[in-house]
């Protein structure tokens, strides 16, 4: 290994790439469970798609937007095609290039696939595939250079310590545009469109909170003080926020839900996503418990608007993620995390990077992804008919059933001559 | 007195509940079935295995109805789940022999009329 490389730093940072990558999956099971029955595997496959898909627009082109010098708005070409990604570290880091290259990119993955929970239920796959492959060029890599890689927002000394921009406003307000764009579904408003399995709800949230130490974990690079008070922090944050929402549950319909309990995870790990390594346990305590107020909010009011974002993405993500960043601006605590003090520790300047990124993030997560999608929807027709939607996108769109029972299946003999006139309706 | 079995997309079945209800049939009861009435087959691949699904998810409504109500029924199934494609399902009415409410012992007629009706 090339001198400056830890062993200790890269082993972590290999595990935590792993961590991440398992996120998608639990987020998969987390959204299928979240939609009807007839749209399960659609939904599962639209976050399974962004690994293979994702994971090649960030080697061919996206790592080199986001991590190459660039300017302070975007990076440049210097590694696209993974030119010089090699054992060599990237810039202070401890990890050879390559590792630092995988585990930007699960960011990247989970990212895109967060965003499909707004259009889940209604979205053709194939213009899905081409949106991501995209997105993930487009939008993701230009705000993970603001804040990761020496882009204005970390010049200007925002501090963002896993994503609070690019992954959770980024998602979040990409799913907003998205969800505007692509419409609302037929039934949306008519009928109650109900979670069909809250078991893999629960499943998926608890892969997602399992998965996001190493998001949380692997984010200081390596093993330092940051790491592991990110660590300790993705432990607390999400507990707290998990029990207001059972009190917040308790006060609005006197019981405790299931779907609620996940969906508390899931904020609680977002709002210390930002934050993690850069305020005390304590602190982080009471982003868990805060963090609940205005997501569980957004969550109550959206359902009565007419913009179906389905999955919520805005109010678990965007808005938790929003959260989380001004945060940062009061309660960092240069004690803690060797960096600088937030405005209850005497210093207002932390405040004001803070709130520049809760105002640039958000607005250029939508526009981008707003602008994106409506060119797409001139060239494609970006939902299924509605006979398909009605009937459910996993027969329509992939010729399969998560639920199929095997009665009345007929086997077609492959190729046989014989069999070719059963096909009495066109393959889908 | 008759029974009324529709049998319907499951798709359409909310719909067919909304006009049901707009006629004032509210007891009713439904089931998940399969079926297969002429429509077109779907091919399914699960890896290597191509299939052929000769029966669809249908929904079956099993209303009893006094026979005033008979027409007003049979115009709810089929304005709640036409689509115009084969496929749409299919109604039978069938003579009732006696029908009794559990709770109070009452026949007939008494037993299929709704409860403040």
């Amino acid at each position: 290994m090339p001198p400056g490389i830890d062993t200790g730093d890269t082993a972590w940072m290999m595990t935590a790439t792993a961590l991440v990558l398992l996120m998608t999956v639990g987020l998969g099971l987390f959204y299928a469970g979240l939609v009807r029955a007839k749209n399960t595997l659609n939904t599962f496959m639209m976050s399974i798609a962004a690994l293979g898909v994702v994971t090649i627009s960030w080697a061919l082109i996206g790592y080199s937007l986001a991590f190459g010098d660039g300017s302070g708005f975007i990076g440049n070409f210097d590694y696209a095609f993974l030119k010089d990604v090699g054992f060599e570290p990237y810039g202070e880091t401890t990890i050879p290039q390559v590792v630092f290259f995988c585990f930007q990119g699960s960011f990247c993955i989970i990212t895109a696939a967060l965003v499909s929970g707004a259009v889940v239920e209604r979205m053709r796959f194939l213009p899905y595939l081409g949106f991501i492959a995209l997105w993930s060029i487009f939008v993701y890599p230009v705000m993970a250079h603001w804040v990761f890689g020496g882009g204005f927002l970390a010049a200007d000394g925002t501090l963002d310590f896993a994503g609070g921009v690019p992954v959770e406003m980024g998602s979040g307000f990409s799913a907003l545009a998205a969800a505007i764009v692509v419409g609302r579904r037929l039934d949306y408003g008519r009928q109650a469109l109900l979670p069909h399995n809250t078991v893999f709800v629960l499943l998926g949230a608890g892969l997602l909170w399992f998965g996001w130490f190493g998001f949380n974990g692997g984010s200081g690079i390596g093993t330092g003080q940051n790491s592991v008070l990110a660590f300790i922090n993705t432990l607390l944050c999400p507990a707290c926020t998990l029990v207001t929402w059972f009190l917040l549950d308790l006060v609005r319909g006197r019981q405790v839900t299931a779907v609620g309990a996940a969906t508390a995870i899931i904020v609680g790990c977002v709002g210390i996503t930002p934050a993690g390594g850069y305020i005390s346990p304590g602190w982080a305590m009471a982003l868990g418990v805060i963090a609940a107020l205005p997501s569980y909010a957004v969550i109550v009011w959206r359902p009565r608007t007419r913009v179906d974002e389905t999955l919520d993405v805005l109010a678990a993500h965007g808005i938790a993620g929003f959260t989380g960043i001004l945060f940062i601006g009061f309660f960092a605590q240069a004690d803690w995390n060797g960096i600088s003090d937030g405005l209850v520790y005497g210093e207002s300047a932390l405040l004001g990077d803070q709130a520049l990124a809760a105002l640039v993030a958000p607005l250029y997560a939508f526009s981008a992804t707003f602008i994106l999608l409506s060119v797409m929807a001139f060239a494609f027709r970006l939902r299924v008919t509605e006979r398909d939607e009605a009937v459910g996108l996993d027969v329509m769109q992939h010729g399969e059933e998560a639920y199929v029972t095997g009665e009345g299946a007929i086997l077609v003999e492959p190729d046989g001559a014989r069999d070719r006139n059963m096909f009495v309706t066109n393959p889908i | 007195m008759k029974l009324v079995i529709g049998i319907v997309r499951p798709e359409k079945a909310n719909d067919v509940l909304e006009a049901l209800y707009k006629c004032e049939v509210s007891g009713l009861s439904i089931s998940r079935v399969q079926g297969h009435g002429g429509e077109l087959d779907r091919v399914q691949t699960y890896r290597g295995t191509t299939v052929k699904m000769e029966l669809s998810d249908k929904v079956r409504f099993d209303i009893a109805v006094s026979d005033d109500f008979v027409d007003p029924t049979i115009n709810a199934l089929c304005e709640g789940a036409r689509t115009g494609e084969v496929g749409d399902g299919k109604i039978f009415v069938l003579p009732l022999e006696r029908a009794v409410r559990i709770r109070t012992g009452e026949t007939d007629k008494a037993a299929v009329t709704p409860v403040g009706a």
